[in-house]
C-alpha cells in the first residue's frame, strides 16, 4: 500500500529522478574537507531562516516597540534568549564560511572554466550575505543602531550628485524616524533573503551543471577546449556519487556546527543591548559587529584627503575585484603551488583585515572617554603645581587621548616621560598651538592652569627626580 | 532546401512565412504585455519607497526652553520633536542639539551630529570642545575643527529667541 503510493508520488512528480540527478550526481574523488565551508555557508544560512522566522513573531519593526519587544524577546520569553544568540551566532558562521569558502575556491582556482559564473554567483551570495549583516545590526534598535543609521547614511552622502538622495533613501526621511527601521526589516526580512535564495538557487544550479571543481593538481592547466571531456571522462572513470561518499563530511561539519552555534548562544548568549534608541542620549559609543568592526578601523586610519574617494570608490572596487578572477585568469594552473600572486594576496587581504580587527577592537584613535583621574602615586605629589596640573590633565580631556603610564587613551603620542624628549617651552608650544590630530589649547586654557600643566608634564621623566621628592 | 526540416517542426498546415511573421508578433507582444504589466506594477511601488526623498517635511521652531535656564558662555544639550514624526516614531521622533549662549541674547546651536560620519560629538565642558567618539574628531566651542577626520565644522541649527523662549528651527540631519 505504502509502496503503491510512493510509486503513484514518484510517477506524478519525478521526484526519485530529482534525488538521483542531485544527490546522485557525480564528484570527483578526494574532495575532502575543504569542501564542506560552502554547505556550512547555507547550513549557517538555514540556521538564520529558522531562528529569523521564529524572532520574527515576536519583534515589532517600529522604531517606538522594537528595543522593547527584543528586551522582552532577551529577559522574558521562553527561549528567546536562546534564539537571539542562535540567529547572533549563526549570522557571524554564515560571515566566517563564506569567507573562508570564497578563500578555498579562489586558493584553489574553482572559479576558472567552466566555472566563472559558479564565482559570480557566490560573489553576490557574498554581498548579500553583508547587506544581511549590517542590516541585522539595525535591527537591534539600540542606541548603537541609531547612530549606525547616520553613519551609513553620512557614507552615501558622499556620492557624488546622487549622495543626498541617497542618505535619504537609507534614512527613510530627512532624519532617523518612524520609517527608518521599517525600511531595514523589509531589507533584511524580505527582500534580501529573496534575493539570497534565489542565488542559492542559481548557485547549486551551476555547481550541478559544470561538477564540482576537482582538487587542482600541479601540472594539469585548465584548457577551455579540453576541460569539459576531460572532467567527464574523469567521473566516469573515478566518480563517486555526491551522497553519500562526499557529503557525509557536509553532515558532519554542518551538525557539529549547529551544535557549536546552540553551545555559544547558550553560554554566551546574543550580544547585550546597548542604551534605548533615543537620539537625544548623547554618550554613545557606536561601534558595528564584528564582521564590520575592521571597515569601522579603516575609514579611521585612511588619509583624511583620501577618505571621500575611498569611500564611494573602495565599495565599488571591492565589487569589481571580485570580478576579475572567472573574467580575465579563467584558464591555466589551478594549483595554489603554481599561483604565488594567489596565495600572496591571500595572506596580504586576510592581513589586512586581520590587523585593522585588531585595531578596531582596540580603537586607539578614539578618545577614551572612561580614563579615570590620575592616581595619586603616578601624580607624585598631593598639592602644588604638579598636583593641579595633574587635575587639569584629567579634567582638560588630555588624558583621553594620551596615557601616563597605563592610564589614559592611545590617540596622541604617549607622555609617561614626555619631559625627557620635550623641553618645556617645547611641550609649551604644542598644548597653545596644537597639531592635526591634537587641538590648539590656547585659546581655552588660562595662563595660570597651563603653569600648572606645565609643571606637571615636566615632572614626567625618568632621569629629573619629582621636584617634590 | 529547408522546408523538410522546417516543416517538420512546425505545426502543419502553417506557411513557414506567415509562422514566422506571427511569431515574431506574438513574441513581442508578450514582451510589450509584460513590460507594460511590471511599468503599472513598478511605478506606484518604486514611487512609495523613494516618497521620503521628496517629502519636504514643514520646517517649524522649537521651544527648547526659557532664556534664563541657560548660562551665558555655557553649552548645553537641549532636544526637540522633529516636524511630523510617525505617530509610532517614539524615541525615535526627537533630535538633540548642542545650545551655546554666547551672550544675553545670542545663542548658537550645533547639530550633534560629528561632520565626519554622523556619530553623536560630546561636550566635555572642561576641556571646553566637543570630541566624537567614533574617530576622534574634535571642535572648539564655535564648531570649528580642532582635531581629527572631521572635513568640516559643526553643522549649525537656526535659532532664535522669542518671548523668553530660545527656539530652534527644526532642520534635516546634515548629511557632509
Amino acid at each position: 500500500m505504502l509502496k503503491q503510493i510512493w510509486l503513484w508520488f514518484d510517477d506524478r512528480t519525478g521526484a526519485s529522478a530529482v534525488w538521483k540527478a542531485t544527490a546522485g550526481h557525480l564528484v570527483p574523488r578526494g574532495t575532502g574537507w575543504w569542501y564542506v565551508f560552502g554547505s556550512a555557508t547555507l547550513a549557517a544560512f538555514m540556521v538564520q531562516v529558522l531562528t529569523g522566522i521564529a524572532l520574527s513573531t515576536i519583534y515589532v519593526p517600529s522604531t517606538a516597540d522594537a528595543y522593547h519587544t527584543l528586551e522582552f524577546i532577551s529577559d522574558q520569553a521562553k527561549w528567546g534568549h536562546l534564539l537571539r544568540g542562535l540567529h547572533y551566532f549563526g549570522a557571524s558562521a554564515m560571515v566566517l564560511f563564506i569567507g573562508i569558502h570564497v578563500t578555498r575556491t579562489f586558493l584553489m582556482a574553482a572559479y576558472k572554466f567552466p566555472r566563472e559564473m559558479n564565482w559570480l554567483s557566490g560573489a553576490a551570495l557574498l554581498l548579500f550575505t553583508i547587506g544581511m549583516g549590517f542590516t541585522g545590526q539595525l535591527l537591534r534598535w539600540d542606541q548603537v543602531a541609531v547612530w549606525s543609521v547616520y553613519i551609513a547614511a553620512e557614507q552615501a552622502g558622499r556620492v557624488p550628485f546622487v549622495g543626498k538622495m541617497l542618505a535619504h533613501f537609507i534614512l527613510a526621511g530627512n532624519t532617523v524616524g518612524g520609517a527608518t527601521l521599517s525600511r531595514f526589516f523589509s531589507f533584511h526580512v524580505f527582500f534580501i533573503p529573496m534575493m539570497i535564495f534565489g542565488f542559492i538557487g542559481v548557485h547549486l544550479y551551476l555547481v550541478l551543471r559544470n561538477g564540482i571543481s576537482e582538487p587542482p593538481k600541479v601540472g594539469h592547466p585548465v584548457d577551455p577546449n579540453t576541460y569539459r571531456s576531460e572532467y567527464e571522462d574523469m567521473l566516469k572513470r573515478e566518480g563517486h556519487s555526491f551522497w553519500p561518499n562526499a557529503a557525509w563530511r557536509d553532515m558532519v561539519f554542518g551538525v557539529a556546527m549547529i551544535i557549536v552555534l546552540v553551545g555559544l548562544a547558550w553560554f554566551i548568549g546574543a550580544p547585550h543591548l546597548a542604551k534605548p534608541p533615543d537620539p537625544t542620549i548623547l554618550n554613545a559609543e557606536p561601534r558595528p559587529d564584528w564582521y564590520l568592526l575592521w571597515y569601522f578601523a579603516l575609514l579611521a586610519l585612511l588619509p583624511h584627503a583620501l577618505e571621500n574617494y575611498f569611500i564611494v570608490l573602495g565599495p565599488l572596487a571591492f565589487v569589481a575585484f571580485l570580478l576579475v578572477p572567472p573574467l580575465f585568469f579563467n584558464k591555466g594552473e589551478r594549483s595554489p603551488l603554481r599561483r604565488p600572486w594567489a596565495i600572496l594576496l591571500v595572506l596580504a587581504i586576510w592581513t589586512t583585515i586581520g590587523t585593522l580587527w585588531v585595531e578596531g577592537e582596540k580603537a586607539p584613535w578614539s578618545p577614551d572617554f572612561s580614563a579615570q583621574p590620575l592616581p595619586v602615586e603616578i601624580v607624585g605629589a598631593t598639592q602644588g603645581p604638579i598636583y593641579e596640573g595633574a587635575q587639569l590633565f584629567h579634567a582638560k580631556g588630555c588624558e583621553y587621548c594620551h596615557k601616563i603610564g597605563i592610564y589614559g587613551g592611545q590617540r596622541g603620542p604617549d607622555l609617561t616621560y614626555v619631559a625627557d624628549r620635550l623641553s618645556d617651552e617645547q611641550t609649551k608650544i604644542r598644548i597653545v598651538n596644537g597639531g592635526v590630530n591634537m587641538p590648539a589649547f590656547g585659546g581655552i586654557i588660562s595662563a595660570s592652569d597651563l603653569q600648572n600643566l606645565l609643571a606637571f608634564l615636566d615632572s614626567r621623566s625618568r632621569m629629573k627626580p619629582s621636584k617634590t621628592e | 532546401m529547408n522546408t523538410n526540416s522546417s516543416q517538420s517542426t512546425r505545426p502543419a498546415g502553417a506557411g513557414s512565412r506567415d509562422c514566422g511573421d506571427r511569431r515574431r508578433f506574438l513574441n513581442w507582444l508578450s514582451l510589450a504585455l509584460g513590460g507594460f504589466a511590471s511599468t503599472l506594477l513598478g511605478v506606484p511601488i518604486v514611487g512609495f519607497l523613494i516618497a521620503p526623498l521628496f517629502r519636504q517635511p514643514p520646517r517649524l521652531w522649537r521651544q527648547v526652553g526659557a532664556v534664563e535656564d541657560f548660562k551665558v558662555n555655557e553649552i548645553t544639550e537641549v532636544s526637540f520633536d522633529d516636524t511630523s514624526a510617525l505617530p509610532w516614531a517614539g524615541l525615535s521622533g526627537k533630535t538633540a542639539a548642542w545650545l551655546y549662549r554666547q551672550g544675553p541674547q545670542d545663542f548658537v546651536a550645533y547639530s550633534a551630529n560629528c561632520s565626519h560620519l554622523g556619530c553623536p560629538v560630546r561636550w566635555e565642558a572642561q576641556a571646553r570642545l566637543f570630541m566624537c567618539p567614533c574617530h576622534g574628531g574634535v571642535y572648539y566651542q564655535n564648531g570649528s575643527v580642532a582635531a581629527g577626520p572631521p572635513p568640516r565644522g559643526l553643522t549649525r541649527y537656526p535659532v532664535r529667541t522669542q518671548n523668553g523662549q530660545v527656539e530652534i528651527l527644526t532642520s534635516p540631519a546634515p548629511i557632509t
